[in-house]
């Protein structure tokens, strides 16, 4: 029985977490130099349309068509076959089959843009957009087919409410891997890498907790108390991650900073995102504050260490998935979900143990599939980064003869 | 005639501008110039990673006067724009062969 609430709600949160993905675009273009503004935006936009693509005409099939052994759907939904007006038996009862289907499209959109800030600056259009086709098909589809099609992580008893593993902790450990494969950019170290508009990445900042509201609350895939649950622990999570963040640079450097205010935020955002609609307010806030400190740490770590991941996608995302993951097995309460689970502080130890094998798992399988996908791609197109005279003057110029500011 | 050259602290252009005004200099040119000198750069902070910025901004503005006005000009620059902090500027005062004004072709210290 479709409900007009629910629905009305559902197509809502899609358009909203479409805008995410321009939005991402802003925040991780802010931070790039000035010659390399559109190459960066360019590579996070055009996933709309790669994705888009690729989960009309197999991916929405293999993540949630009808289950082949625990660890992919069938090809029965391919081109959005039976996918109608009508709900699936299955998925969101409440709900026209194509509102989720579109919905969980969102999904699959921005997972891969979210790698783009791990390679930015440095890594070729055509290869990109190669390697992210891949692994949308290879690394996206299944994980999410084991968490939310009913695969075998589902059987276990992994939970992820909005895709601390499916989105931020695959995307994470594929940026991991894409820092280690293509290696820092020229003059890491010796030349200046400051962001060149931090007002842009503060835009991208705000457009994407927006955006977050619909990617949680619309998780919830109803509009009912556990979206609004999930409404709420979104928004004290990224208001903790922020405050956190900004009072530890206070503290260390003696001044607050706009891109730590950013971070924070969005630390926070992605961190309470496996757990929103199954914890309470207050667990958000720790939860928030946990992120705040960690991705931090993380963050400082990573520029002492000489690893570039130009723009702090394990730090931020990656890591932030994980830590989100585990604290749903801590602070997981069937008084806030009864669909969800009791997690350790409610007595629950098995339940935290679960949640970490979904992380090893997870992170694993992304990484090193990721690797792999990486060097094939390499073979495929004969380099992944761009030369070192492009480098030099810009992917603006040299990938898309544009220049994004002509004063 | 002289030309005199002044890179000063791009706060301190108004008070030098009205305070030239007020001796009866009359027209002015003004360039965004980044340098360092003694007070060398300063130090960014993004997301912990520690960048020294050497390059400081100062304008630089460029009178022409007749001779005999070079130390009223340049007293009148250094009140001016005077903080006592490291960082204040320079002032430069060089020959000047001649002036023409574009309009009517007049010469020297007419064309000023």
């Amino acid at each position: 029985m479709i409900n007009t609430g629910d629905t009305a709600f559902i197509m809502l949160s899609a358009a909203m977490v479409l805008l995410m993905t321009p939005a991402l675009a802003l925040f991780y273009a802010g931070m790039v130099r000035s010659k390399n503004v559109l190459g960066t935006i360019l590579q996070s936009f055009i996933m709309i349309a790669v994705v888009t693509f690729e989960w009309i005409y197999i991916g929405y099939s293999m993540s949630f068509g009808p289950d082949v052994g625990g660890l992919i759907g069938n090809l029965s939904m391919v081109a959005l076959n039976g996918v109608g007006s009508e709900p699936s038996p299955t998925y969101a009862t409440t709900i026209p089959h194509l509102v989720f289907m579109i919905y969980q499209c969102m999904f699959a959109v921005i997972t891969p843009a979210l790698i783009t800030g791990a390679v930015a600056e440095r890594m070729r259009f055509g290869p990109f957009i190669l390697f992210s086709l891949f692994w949308t098909i290879v690394v996206y589809n299944p994980v999410c087919h084991w968490i939310w099609g009913g695969g075998w992580l589902a059987d276990k008893g992994v939970l992820d409410f909005a895709g601390g593993l499916v989105v931020h902790l695959t995307s994470g450990a594929a940026a991991a891997a894409a820092v280690l494969v293509l290696g820092p950019r020229k003059g890491l170290g010796r030349d200046k890498f400051m962001p060149h508009n931090l007002p842009m990445t503060l835009l991208g900042t705000g457009l994407l907790w927006f955006g977050w509201f619909g990617f949680n609350g619309g998780s919830a895939l109803a509009a009912d108390g556990i979206a609004a649950t999930a409404f709420v622990n979104t928004h004290v999570a990224g208001m903790a991650g922020l405050a956190m963040w900004v009072a530890l640079e206070w503290f260390l450097y003696k001044q607050p900073t706009t891109l730590g205010a950013a971070s924070g935020a969005i630390a926070g955002l992605a961190t309470v995102t496996p757990a929103a609609g199954f914890i309470n307010p207050q667990a958000a806030v720790f939860i928030g504050l946990l992120a705040g400190f960690s991705c931090f740490a993380a963050v400082t770590y990573k520029n002492k260490a000489g690893f570039d991941d130009s723009l702090d996608v394990v730090g931020i995302h990656g890591l932030g998935g994980v830590i989100g993951t585990i604290c749903l097995g801590i602070f997981a309460s069937k008084a806030s979900n009864p669909g969800g689970a009791d997690g350790l502080l409610a007595g629950n130890a098995s339940f935290l143990t679960t949640q970490i094998f979904g992380v090893v798992v997870v992170g694993a399988y992304a990484f090193v599939v990721s690797f792999i996908l990486l060097k094939i791609t390499d073979i495929i197109c004969g380099g992944l980064r761009v030369s070192i005279e492009d480098e030099t003057v810009g992917l603006d110029q040299t990938a898309h003869s544009e220049t994004a500011y002509n004063m | 005639m002289k030309k005199i050259e002044a890179i000063i602290k791009p706060f301190k252009l108004d008070d030098v501008k009205d305070a030239l005004n007020q001796i009866g200099i009359t027209g002015m040119t003004l360039t965004d110039v980044k340098g360092y000198g003694r007070q060398k750069g300063h130090v960014e902070i993004y997301r912990g990673a520690e960048y020294m910025v050497d390059f400081i901004p100062k304008v630089k503005i460029g009178i022409i006067v007749p001779s005999e006005k070079v130390d009223e000009v340049v007293e009148t620059i250094i009140s001016a724009a005077r903080t006592g902090k490291i960082g204040d500027g320079k002032i430069f005062v060089l020959p000047v062969d001649n002036v023409i004004r574009v309009r009517t072709g007049e010469t020297g210290s007419e064309a000023i």
